[in-house]
């Protein structure tokens, strides 16, 4: 007889696990949603975006970085997690140029689907509107790094996944970006192709394939049948082309 | 002796306006269609494109519509925030600048001159308009929490009637308004 899998508790919820998962691993495969952005099944925790962040006693710890125990009592809803992960929401929001309504992505992207759900009805803070270019150089691939949120898996993506080396991030604090490894810094020099995880992974509308926008009608996207915490982790942002 | 019959409720006084917006969101608010005979019920209309009344009076409610820019804007939402006992902002231009703040990584004068100097097309000697009609444009379009307090945001671009009709019904009913998935978008 095999033993049973070892559980912790999630809002008080038994999840299962098998040895070496994260607590987001587990709770993902038991069809429990733990809000995330730079999370991806695929990859290694990054462990930047915060959105994960759950209680466990007084200590409030990444679930994507956060090894599961058997009994821990872990706590994702209540108000003051929720206010928390709004405040994080607010803060990427401002922090670069989010226009949903003119971005193809809307619908199917992810920071606007955990706002929806978290209940982020305005920004709150100070909007930033930073100055960052958009790269149309790629023949099938638009880079807009209005949209970026640094959640850094298109790179482990292209490296991890693709063997390539096409994105990095850059630079410090509020400086970081994504920066593109070709001489030029232009993504029409790297050997990027449209089929690769890194051009479709992006978790919001900064890495689009060219020549689909808007394919999708309002109504039939991602977003729109149901919130993001009732739907099918799924792995990767856009189909292959 | 009757006694007299107790007195109507007092209706709610709702004023609106659109600042730097497209008047969508007025479009949208208007599709409620024959709901808006049960608005009219519970309130009555201040201030709006509806009434076309040129200042605002006290009011309970004020949705606005579009973000700030130009300095008319500001003083018309100052007037809102100083009027109405809960103002909200409506759609995407009111609660993150939307469409307008898209020139916000321009300079204005640059923008100006190359459309009022620069372009194909325009008379020898033309010039930037200076009217002292014409209020004058800010730097950069700001959403208007930056520059009042703002009780509640409606998002949306537009908020769909049946949004409008879900924010409207709570707040008259003195709930805080839940929008909820289907609802809540952002476009």
């Amino acid at each position: 007889m095999t033993p049973a899998a070892p559980l912790f508790l999630l809002d008080g919820h038994p999840v299962p696990f098998k040895p070496g998962e994260t607590l987001i691993e587990a709770a993902t495969r038991a069809g429990r949603h733990i809000p995330h952005l730079c999370w991806h099944p695929g990859f290694a925790p990054h462990g930047s975006c915060r959105l994960c962040m759950v209680a466990i006693g007084e200590r409030q710890l990444a679930a994507c970085s956060t090894a599961a125990e058997a009994g821990l009592e872990v706590r994702l809803h209540g108000e003051a997690l929720a206010a928390q992960r709004r405040t994080l929401l607010q803060l990427l929001f401002v922090e670069g140029n989010h226009f949903c309504p003119s971005c193809e992505r809307s619908g199917a992207c992810k920071l606007q689907a955990e706002a929806c759900e978290a209940g982020v009805e305005g920004p709150h803070f100070e909007q930033l509107y930073p100055d960052r270019p958009v790269d149309a150089s790629h023949p099938d691939v638009l880079l807009d790094l209005n949209r970026c949120i640094l959640c850094g898996l298109c790179v482990r993506a292209s490296a991890q996944h693709d063997g390539k080396a096409v994105f990095a991030l850059g630079g410090r604090g509020l400086g970081t970006q994504l920066v593109v490894g070709s001489a030029s810094g232009r993504l029409g020099d790297t050997d990027l192709a449209a089929s690769d995880l890194a051009a479709r992974i992006c978790p919001v509308g900064a890495i689009l394939p060219k020549r689909r926008g808007f394919a999708v009608p309002i109504g039939q996207r991602r977003y729109d049948a149901a919130p993001i915490s009732a739907l099918p982790e799924t792995d990767d942002g856009m189909p292959p082309p | 002796m009757n006694a007299a019959p107790p007195p109507a409720p007092r209706k709610l006084r709702l004023a609106t306006v659109s600042l730097a917006g497209c008047f969508g969101c007025h479009m949208s608010f208007l599709d409620i269609d024959e709901r808006l005979f049960a608005l009219i019920e519970r309130v009555e209309f201040d201030r709006s494109p509806l009434t076309d009344l040129k200042a605002v009076g006290r009011c309970d409610i004020g949705l606005v519509e579009g973000g700030l820019c130009n300095a008319e804007n500001v003083q018309v939402l100052r007037e809102f925030r100083a009027h109405c006992k809960t103002l909200v902002a409506v759609g995407a231009c009111a609660i993150n600048g939307g469409l307008p703040a898209q020139r916000n990584h321009l300079r204005i004068d640059e923008l100006l001159r190359a459309v009022y100097q620069q372009r194909d097309g325009l008379a020898a000697g033309a010039q930037v308009p200076d009217d002292p009609e014409l209020p004058l444009p800010l730097n950069r379009v700001h959403p208007i929490h930056e520059v009042v307090h703002i009780d509640y945001s409606l998002p949306g671009c537009p908020p769909s009637a049946d949004a409008f009709w879900q924010f409207l019904t709570d707040l008259m009913a003195g709930r805080t308004p839940q929008l909820g998935h289907g609802l809540m978008h952002y476009d």
